[in-house]
């Protein structure tokens, strides 16, 4: 029975890291950008909401629908003033921005925020929880696992049923054969990271409630988001999901064996399945 | 008359006279200058040599790694190991730094490969990751907390004792002069190895490789050979260069050692303002660095921000680097590695 628990609670931490995990899927998926900053920025977000919780006194998920538009306004100008200026078909410029972005991003909120660590308040939603069957599972673990699904069922809507998302298949399929047909590809790299950046509001949002977090978290949730993706499959949103639920039950069994190997074992998961499956379990882009 | 293929040119040719006299003039320096100004050296000879190996596999194989601190580290710690364990001299045993480095440059090769473009760095940044946490279950080694070289390791190293009474210091600055000749001794020849293979066929190899990997197999390159060797050369140096600085700290943690920080963010920003894919880059990069470094290290995190809003703007708009923006103007290269075509009369 402990196994089962484990197992299962490591599924719901997937939840969140599929969370982490969508926003980096999202653009890479369009425009072949890995943003190194991305773990910084859900922490940045985590900061925002955080003070909005604490300066208006809302509730954190009024909190974050307010922080989501300010996110989605910045991702839209770091793209369409910053990233759109050096994507090209040299990776390197792009990565060396972000990696400027990351570090920037991490020392700025430390003279900010300072190191101590925070947690944005839930009341009594921190602590409640559901038996299901012969197991107890937290709400709020339930609500992450819930959310990563719905986030992850609507970006595939928006994909595959708006004129937005057509513009966003034919902009990462061939960006100059779309510009013929009247799409701004450079405007639609922006809306995309303005998505993606909601995308990482909702995902600050609970690792803000769920644990403590610091200017300095930010990276590792990069690499738990970056190995998800990979897990996946490039291009699968699914995948995704997938993927982040492989790395949380890689972790809570590891950490069930003995809590120093919680990371090593979600780190040597990725790694099992690049040897195995070097283009992920679900590959749906080229590249 | 006759054409010749050749690199030179004539301020090539002023540059390595004047190279000349500056390692002479670096060699000599503790005879007559203060143990602060031989740690400074010390620290930017090591940074330079790490932004020269970053820019070698980044700047012109294309690799961006972002793993460099698990070379650094895993040298590091295979001098500790020697040392503690096997009780060899400290420098000997950054030979072994090295050889560690290396070893774990193919199992990071094999995995990093495996992934294309820009999720390699990323890549690389996991592999050091596990190294870190693997080594931080190396309880011998002081496990998560680190340790420090043993007193007598520290007390007998070879040529110290010599160093001491001949310029007539304590110990202590005897062991930073011997560092710091050290990594003088290990810059010029990682420089000159770098220049070497730049310049040789292989070089040319991987330059194409960089710039188009299709195009380059097509003409008879082979791609996968070029790149795991300038990985697993470069695994080595970093190596080398990681167990050196860890002798003269004398103490590491796997923290420390693995800092992505100190060795792959510093580095990767020394490359960058100084202009990637070259080697004249680093060299102007590290004097940037280490001006800023002195300058404004008091503003802590402010310094770190400022430094990360720098390298943005100088890929925004200088995306060559500061030496980029004065070789286009003056065209002048110190290591020129373009083939020319002169003709001779």
């Amino acid at each position: 029975m402990i196994w089962l628990d484990t197992v299962v609670q490591g599924i719901l931490l997937g939840g969140l890291y599929a969370l982490f995990a969508a926003g980096l899927s999202l653009v890479f998926g369009i425009m072949r950008l890995v943003n190194l900053g991305h773990g910084d920025l859900i922490v940045a977000a985590a900061f925002l909401i955080l003070t909005v919780v604490n300066v208006l006194q809302l509730n954190p998920f009024l909190a974050a629908l307010l922080a989501a538009p300010v996110m989605f306004g910045f991702g839209w100008a770091l793209q369409k003033f910053v990233l759109n200026r050096v994507l090209g078909p040299d990776i390197l410029p792009p990565l060396l921005v972000t990696f400027g972005l990351s570090v920037a991003l991490q020392n700025g909120m430390l003279e900010v925020f300072s190191a101590d660590s925070k947690r944005i308040p839930a009341g009594p939603l921190e602590s409640a929880s559901l038996a299901l069957g012969p197991i107890n599972v937290g709400t709020m673990p339930l609500l992450t696992l819930a959310s990563a699904i719905a986030v992850i069922f609507v970006l595939n809507r928006i994909f595959y049923t708006t004129a937005l998302g057509r513009a966003f298949r034919a902009t990462s399929d061939d960006a100059v054969t779309a510009s013929l047909m009247g799409i701004n590809p450079k405007g639609v790299f922006a809306v995309a990271t303005g998505l993606a950046m909601v995308v990482v509001t909702i995902a600050a949002l609970y690792l803000g409630m769920r644990s403590n977090f610091d200017p300095s978290v930010g990276p590792a949730r990069l690499i738990y988001a970056f190995e998800a993706v990979i897990i996946g499959g490039l291009g699968s949103l699914w995948g995704t999901l997938m993927g982040g639920v492989i790395i949380g039950v890689a972790q809570t069994v590891g950490a069930a064996l003995n809590p120093e190997w919680q990371i090593l074992a979600g780190h040597l998961a990725f790694l099992v399945v690049l040897i195995i499956r070097p283009r992920g379990l679900f590959p749906r882009a080229v590249d | 008359m006759a054409y010749l293929v050749t690199t030179r040119t004539t301020a090539s040719r002023y540059a390595a006279i004047a190279g000349v006299a500056l390692i002479v003039v670096a060699y000599a320096l503790p005879a007559f200058a203060g143990r602060a100004v031989i740690q400074d050296m010390f620290f930017i000879l090591t940074m330079l040599m790490l932004a020269q190996l970053w820019n070698l596999i980044a700047g012109y194989g294309g690799m961006v790694s972002v793993g460099q601190q698990a070379f650094v580290g895993i040298g590091a710690y295979a001098m500790f190991a020697g040392v503690i364990l096997w009780g060899w001299d400290p420098i000997p045993a950054i030979l072994l730094g090295g050889v560690a480095a290396m070893i774990l440059s193919v199992p990071m090769a094999f995995f990093a490969f495996r992934l294309q473009g820009a999720y390699f760095a990323i890549g690389t940044w996991v592999i050091a990751e596990v190294t870190r946490l693997l080594i931080s279950q190396w309880k011998t080694l002081g496990g998560g907390t680190g340790t420090s070289l043993p007193r007598e390791a520290t007390a007998n190293i070879i040529g110290v004792g010599r160093i001491a009474d001949g310029l007539g210091v304590r110990d202590a600055a005897a062991r930073d002069i011997l560092a710091y000749w050290l990594a003088l001794t290990l810059a010029i020849v990682t420089i000159g190895a770098i220049y070497a293979l730049l310049r040789s066929r292989t070089g040319l190899a991987l330059a194409a490789v960089r710039d188009n990997d299709n195009a380059a197999r097509s003409v008879g390159v082979d791609a996968r050979r070029v790149k795991w060797l300038v990985f697993v050369i470069t695994g080595f140096m970093t190596g080398l260069v990681g167990a050196l600085i860890y002798v003269q700290t004398a103490r590491i943690s796997p923290d420390a050692a693995f800092s992505v920080t100190n060795w792959t963010a510093y580095v990767i920003f020394i490359v960058v303002i100084g202009g990637i894919g070259r080697l004249e880059g680093p060299i102007v990069g590290v004097l940037v660095f280490w001006g800023l470094q002195t300058a404004f290290a008091d503003y802590g995190a402010w310094y770190l921000f400022a430094l990360g809003i720098l390298a943005i703007t100088v890929m925004l708009f200088a995306p060559r680097g500061l030496w980029g923006l004065f070789t286009d103007k003056t065209g002048i290269a110190l290591f020129p590695v373009q083939r020319r075509l002169t003709s001779t009369p």
